[in-house]
């Protein structure tokens, strides 16, 4: 059986003040060499099926109708075996 | 005028809603997400809250509710759908305005009176309100940070669908009367057809009696008008 592990992340081009107040917090903490940070979503989706090509199609139809939201975010995914 | 007000699990603004125009005399229902029959309103409105508790992204979840749908047709029909707060949410979400509302870039939850400025007067919802006025409207969300894309953006104003924008007392905007982060100062929008509005603020905790300021009657005044106008 298989599963899917998406991220789901906002756009470049969109602002993220999350990750903007955990960058202040990081250079508080005295790592100067962090440059940004962003926040990003991580779901895992198992299925009942061991065909990739399908599972593939399907997790692209779940991101674009429901997990992320084309206006401010993109996603990407892999598709593992379940522990 | 006839005004459905729907419940999703988490709303806690319909009650408010409901009350206002029930107060002003329109027949007024509350109606159950799970339901598919609106009843034949003028006006839809989807009230503040917490749907599904904001899982996943504020109003994700809710357009999958079964009276979404028809809320849909009736505002493709060019039915009147009013979206306040976490209703702003969901009708971005359902598409049937344009951009997103982000978490607000101070990261709180920001609970306070807050001034907007009517930026036009061509709309069911502020004809009749001089462009400029400022209304004293509570605001009350942490994901009210309005974003759209450059080419939506630009959309927006060669359409004249920005409704109403952050200001201080004077009606001047900049970033110091932005509560929120809010690209331009944006409060509030309507869709190309201009029958679907969505606003963060809240005029319908500041149209009666009881509570401080009675700005919001100005938008439903306008409302009045216009229905009585195509009745």
């Amino acid at each position: 059986m298989l599963k899917a592990k998406i991220f789901v992340q906002l756009k470049a081009s969109v602002l993220d003040p999350q990750g903007k107040a955990v960058t202040n917090s990081l250079h508080n903490l005295g790592f100067a060499n962090v440059a940004d940070t962003r926040i990003s979503k991580y779901i895992e989706v198992n299925f009942t099926s061991d065909d990739v090509a399908h599972v593939t199609t399907e997790v692209e139809q779940i991101c674009d109708s429901l997990l992320a939201n084309p206006n401010t975010e993109t996603y990407h995914f892999e598709i593992v075996p379940q522990e | 005028m006839r005004v459905s007000v729907i419940t999703f699990p988490g709303s806690n603004c319909d009650h408010d809603a409901y009350e206002v125009f029930n107060l002003r005399g329109h027949e007024t229902k509350l109606i159950w997400h799970k339901d598919t029959d609106l009843q034949q309103p003028d006006l839809v409105i989807l009230p503040g809250g917490f749907s599904y508790g904001d899982y996943l992204r504020c109003g994700a979840l809710a357009r999958f509710s079964p009276i979404v749908q028809e809320v849909i047709s009736h505002a493709k029909c060019g039915g009147l759908v009013m979206g306040i707060c976490n209703g702003f949410q969901i009708l971005t979400e359902t598409g049937l305005l344009p951009g997103a509302l982000m978490m607000n870039e101070s990261l709180a939850f920001i609970c306070q009176h807050q001034n907007i400025r009517v930026e036009t007067d061509h709309s069911p919802y502020t004809n009749g309100i001089a462009v400029g006025t400022v209304l004293d409207t509570p605001i009350a969300h942490k994901e009210g940070n309005y974003f759209i894309d450059e080419q939506g953006l630009k959309q927006l104003l060669d359409n004249d669908q920005i409704m109403f924008r952050y200001c201080d007392a004077k009606g001047k905007t900049s970033s110091d009367s932005n509560p929120n982060g809010a690209l331009e100062n944006i409060a509030g929008i309507c869709s190309s057809g201009r029958n679907v509005l969505g606003m963060m603020p809240h005029p319908e905790r500041s149209a009666t009696d009881t509570v401080s300021s009675q700005d919001g009657r100005l938008i439903f005044e306008a409302l009045e008008r216009f229905v009585r106008a195509i009745s």
